[in-house]
């Protein structure tokens, strides 16, 4: 053997015996600093240091931020976090690097306000992201819609969201049913056919996967919460005309002259406990129902979504 | 132009070669090709934007750095090879050596943004499935990035007639970095006041003003970009890199290379 070829094996040797010590000792510092590689630190919060630093290159700098927003909400949501302290800031460094980029706008609205574990709870920072949307995109009548939904479904501030659907439907090529919302927030603001219509908008005019199954979830909690109502009522009348709460959902159907026995938009049928409350099956599948869930039912872990788009 | 300015041109195209100044083109395909497969799946409705954001402030990084790396020794390395005397014993002019060197570090970056661009339209294609009608922006883009090339060469030149390869690179970056920054300096300029609003305007306009030759956000946004922009930064891409060149062989005619 060569002195040349003796060397390149030994060299090879170390380089491959190197490589794979490194790879299982940077595995191995993972596992004893799990935190360490998604922090809740933002080193620079001011978007105009980080506009500044990207020296001109601010599109993929905000492309960066974004990303790294998407990961930051995912882990902490994940983790069922009850804080999200860098969301907001993450999302208007995003923002003011790329005014015109409108993912921060339509998913940042809906990862700030909804109450915690599903958002930052944070709709004060929703709605100033999306008037800074606004203001640098006026003719985008899709931040109008998305402005309009955080009052209605968070603040339930029906006047304010009625006002923002009617400046969004005065937008050129606003869709019509911003007109539609405008008068029917006005009017029957609270109701489950005003809902309906805002989440069937929403499922009917998103072009992410991620917005459409999340509306379609509404949809099917909608549905469940009328049902459970309208059945609720049902025993209350029940009760009033006979004195005594009906022995079983058949006899509330029989006696009330439903058509059958209601079911859920899974197909289960709705059941009735023996002091006549009315339950869904399987509240897991229904993660955004209010009605219909067991006493003392706690959600286990993340909402799931059930339906496959 | 001269058959004199073309042989040095292309000499210098070979020897970028031959220095394997090409091989970015690996690492600029990595990127791309990893960003485009994997930000899909990291991030939420932005692949098309990340593809033409990063494909094109690659195409503008690696291209700054190459003319600053490659144009910072263009001058000194022939005189410390010895070489520049064997050039200039010919009958050769010195601004001819500077305008022929020019040119071919400016053809180099020519032909690597044209690689890249192809790079870029690939990614492009296998993100979004198809090409649109704005997509054309690109080349738009692409255009002005060359125009900024050109500014770089003809600044990394001109450090390079008269300094050190060291210096003529932190000067040239340096120059990089504030014309990034003409803009803000303008607006600097603006709110100063008696002396200092001289100086800074004066600063201002010497300085290269980068930040009008990017228009990558623009373009990934496929907003539309009015041809007078065009026109007018080619003419002033074309001036400032006749003003440096000028500079450079004013310099290099004067310099004592004994």
């Amino acid at each position: 053997m060569t002195a040349q070829r003796r060397t390149t094996i030994i060299a090879g040797a170390c380089l491959a015996v190197s490589l794979t010590a490194c790879v299982l000792l940077q595995h191995r510092l993972d596992q004893i600093r799990p935190e360490s590689t998604i922090e809740d630190v933002l080193y620079i919060d001011s978007p105009k240091v980080v506009k500044r630093a990207s020296l001109g290159f601010d599109g993929l700098m905000a492309c960066m931020y974004w990303t790294r927003t998407v990961q930051y909400f995912g882990h902490r949501h994940y983790e069922l976090s009850h804080t999200y302290n860098e969301l907001a800031p993450l999302l208007e460094i995003t923002t003011a690097l790329d005014p015109h980029l409108m993912p921060p706008y339509q998913f940042g609205a809906s990862f700030l306000a909804p109450a915690p574990p599903n958002g930052a709870g944070q709709p004060d920072r929703a709605i100033k992201l999306m008037e800074y949307g606004i203001e640098h995109n006026p003719d985008n009548w899709h931040l109008y819609y998305d402005l309009a939904f955080v009052y209605y479904t968070e603040l339930k501030d029906y006047k304010k969201a009625s006002e923002i659907f009617d400046r969004g439907s005065r937008v050129p090529d606003a869709h019509p049913f911003l007109k539609v919302m405008a008068a029917q927030t006005a009017q029957h603001a609270g109701d489950y056919t005003t809902a309906r219509l805002l989440w069937s908008a929403t499922f009917d005019t998103a072009r992410e996967k991620q917005i459409r199954q999340n509306a379609l979830e509404h949809l099917r909690a909608i549905q469940v919460d009328e049902d459970v109502s309208h059945l609720q009522a049902a025993v209350t009348r029940f009760g009033e005309r006979t004195g005594r709460l009906p022995s079983s959902i058949s006899e509330l159907c029989t006696t009330e002259h439903l058509p059958g026995v209601p079911v859920d938009p899974d197909g289960n049928a709705y059941t009735m406990t023996p002091e006549g409350r009315i339950l869904v099956e399987n509240p897991d599948n229904f993660p955004f129902a209010s009605k219909g869930l067991p006493p003392g039912y706690k959600r286990s872990g993340l909402p799931k979504f059930h339906t496959k788009l | 132009m001269s058959a004199r300015i073309l042989h040095i041109a292309r000499n210098t195209f070979r020897e970028a070669v031959r220095d394997r100044v090409l091989y970015n083109l690996i690492a600029f395909a990595l990127l791309l090709s990893g960003a485009a497969i994997f930000v899909g799946q990291i991030s939420i409705d932005i692949e098309r934007l990340v593809v033409v954001n990063l494909g094109l402030t690659a195409v503008s990084l690696f291209g700054v750095v190459i003319a600053i790396f490659i144009g910072i020794g263009l001058v000194s390395k022939e005189i410390d090879k010895r070489t520049l005397y064997t050039v200039l014993s010919r009958p050769v002019r010195r601004w001819e050596f500077i305008v022929g060197k020019f040119f071919g570090l400016a053809g180099t970056l020519v032909v690597n943004a044209f690689f890249m661009a192809i790079g870029v339209f690939g990614a492009l294609l296998y993100v979004a499935h198809k090409f649109s009608k704005p997509d054309a922006l690109i080349l738009v883009a692409l255009y002005f990035i060359i125009l900024e090339f050109l500014i770089i060469c003809s600044l990394a030149l001109l450090f390079s007639s008269f300094s050190s390869p060291l210096l003529s690179a932190v000067f040239a970056f340096s120059l990089f970095v504030i014309g990034s920054f003409a803009d803000d300096l303008r607006g600097f300029a603006r709110m100063a006041h008696g002396f200092m609003r001289w100086i800074a305007t004066g600063a201002a306009y010497l300085v290269p003003n980068f930040s009008t030759l990017n228009v990558i956000s623009a373009v990934a946004h496929q907003q539309p970009l009015s041809a007078q922009l065009v026109l007018q930064n080619t003419l002033y891409a074309l001036f400032y890199a006749t003003m440096a060149l000028s500079g450079a062989v004013l310099i290099f005619e004067r310099r004592n290379l004994k």
